[in-house]
């Protein structure tokens, strides 16, 4: 759906590249992180795709056609975008920030309304909201205003910078729960920037790792990113509890569960959606090596201390 | 004190001669300030474009209005002539030039560089972003420029009595020039250009929060 190919970018007046041929294909429907330090290029990498920034050289195609090869302005109608603290226009009211892209390309005024509170509603809010001010939300609720004001014109492509950097850690892990049930209902290709590794690896299909100087370290799935890191940079980027990370990944029922025997009685209790981390804290707090995996009242089976200690 | 100041009842025979004056005055004024604005505005725009221009552009507003405002009136009668309008309105908008210019580029500048590249970002084209973001966003700051403007002006307005205009300037300078100083005729011309001032004051400032309404309930 997108592709980079050997895509570099020189700001004028540096010498070094801030991107340095840099080649990803983004599959259709897929969420591909750029994660990476500051300084990295991954900001400038996503904003090549919207011609935000125009790369020094490489070619990007969106849906198999050249980006340079349509008017800029009609390019970017067809992407959506979301910036960290929602780049809303302060001026305008919710409804007229959804709406923005609609009224671009010259919708009539009956379908753009439709269309807003349809939004309004995928994301959550309440319509009551659709009167009020950015300034006037919580920095949650301007995220999701965000969110829905990128998906107005209903692009497949969808490029986020950060788009949750701005609020809590207790907001940002239930955006990021949103993000993801969204994903499952509209199913549009995204590629999102972040500088939190946690972040990347819960919301990415693939995660995309850049160093300082704009050079791709390793693509991919956040199970293979933490399981096999392609250098040290990978793996210090990731940081030192990698395999307690990476059961995170993974449900609990995703295991070999053993034969309920007597004594299973004493044993906790697991739900059989939980993660597989989940299950080592459970266990932990529990003091004991096996728990029961159970799905509402039925028992599943048994879960074994080695068997998430092990690896598999 | 006050009895012998004012008398009241030449007032109430002047009353048409003071409204004609006092919508003189508001012409005058208005007038003055929109030339003001119409130079400032694209000023302003293009200082923001070739930002080098800035010190150059601010430096010639800057002297200019330190040109005492008599000599600038009187400079300009051999060149345009007493009775023309532009004698009294160009000099008033030379002086409002500065903080118009000031303003704008102020109302111009607080837009954030992120709320411009997100704008970019939905398609906005360039002439239409300037129209629906920027120009939004500068107008409080542009509406502040306005009103000091207009204020200074409505004062400046008085002295262009001298040319035979000056609206309720023309009062004040009665006053004085009689053999016996006409006290009445002073206080006139002086309270009529103070409450035109508040007055138009009070009306921008109105203004000033009605086109930005998400200020305030932002802040509430």
């Amino acid at each position: 759906m997108i592709s980079l190919e050997h895509v570099g970018v020189t700001y004028p007046g540096t010498s070094s590249p801030a991107v340095d041929d840099l080649s990803l294909e983004v599959a259709e429907g897929e969420i591909v992180v750029l994660v990476g330090p500051s300084g990295c290029g991954k900001t400038t990498t996503l904003k090549t795709i919207n011609r935000l920034v125009e790369p020094t050289s490489g070619t990007i195609r969106v849906d198999g056609t050249d980006v340079t090869a349509v008017p800029v302005h009609e390019l970017r109608r067809g992407i959506g975008y979301v910036v960290q603290s929602s780049g809303l226009l302060p001026h305008r009211t919710v409804r007229q920030n959804v709406g923005t892209v609609p009224r671009l390309l010259g919708w009539d005024a009956g379908r753009i309304s439709d269309r807003v509170e349809e939004l309004v509603e995928l994301m959550g809010l309440e319509a009551e909201l659709l009167a009020r001010y950015p300034g006037e939300l919580s920095g949650g609720q301007q995220q999701r205003v965000g969110v829905a004001r990128a998906l107005a014109a209903d692009p497949p492509v969808l490029l986020m910078d950060e788009p949750f950097g701005a609020v809590d850690p207790i907001v940002r892990a239930r955006l990021q729960d949103e993000l993801l049930d969204l994903q499952a209902r509209v199913a549009k290709t995204i590629v999102l920037v972040t500088h939190d590794v946690d972040e990347a690896v819960r919301l990415a299909d693939r995660v995309a790792v850049l160093r300082v100087g704009g050079t791709l370290a390793q693509v991919a799935s956040p199970d293979e990113l933490l399981q096999h890191p392609a250098d040290d940079f990978v793996a210090d980027l990731l940081g030192g509890d990698r395999t307690l990370r990476r059961l995170a990944l993974h449900r609990v029922d995703e295991l070999d569960l053993g034969p309920v025997g007597p004594g299973a009685d004493g044993l906790p209790r697991i739900p059989c959606d939980a993660t597989q981390r989940g299950a080592v804290d459970a266990l932990v707090a529990a003091g004991t090596d096996r728990a029961v995996v159970v799905e509402g009242d039925e028992v599943r089976g048994i879960v074994a201390l080695e068997q998430l200690t092990g690896g598999r | 004190m006050l009895a012998q100041l004012v008398r009241w009842s030449w007032i109430g025979d002047n009353l048409d001669d003071i409204g004609v004056a006092t919508v003189e005055h508001l012409q005058l004024t208005v007038l003055s300030v929109l030339l003001g604005l119409v130079v400032a505005v694209p000023l302003a725009v293009l200082v923001r474009r070739r930002r080098w221009l800035e010190g150059p552009v601010s430096g010639i507003a800057g002297v200019l209005y330190t040109v005492p405002s008599l000599a600038a009136f009187a400079l300009l009668v051999p060149v345009l002539g007493l009775t023309s309008l532009w004698t009294p309105v160009l000099p008033l908008a030379t002086y409002s030039l500065l903080i118009l210019l000031r303003n704008t580029l102020t109302g111009l500048d607080s837009v954030p560089e992120q709320l411009r590249e997100a704008a970019d970002a939905m398609g906005y084209r360039p002439l239409r972003r300037f129209l629906e973001v920027e120009v939004p966003l500068a107008l409080p700051a542009v509406v502040a420029g306005v009103r000091v403007a207009t204020v200074t002006n409505v004062g400046l307005v008085t002295v262009t009595a001298l040319l035979g205009r000056g609206g309720l300037g023309a009062f004040i300078l009665d006053g004085i020039r009689r053999s016996i100083p006409f006290p009445t005729s002073i206080i006139v011309g002086t309270v009529g250009a103070i409450l035109l001032a508040i007055a138009l004051d009070l009306a921008l400032l109105w203004l000033q929060r009605a086109i930005a309404p998400w200020q305030r309930r932002a802040a509430a």
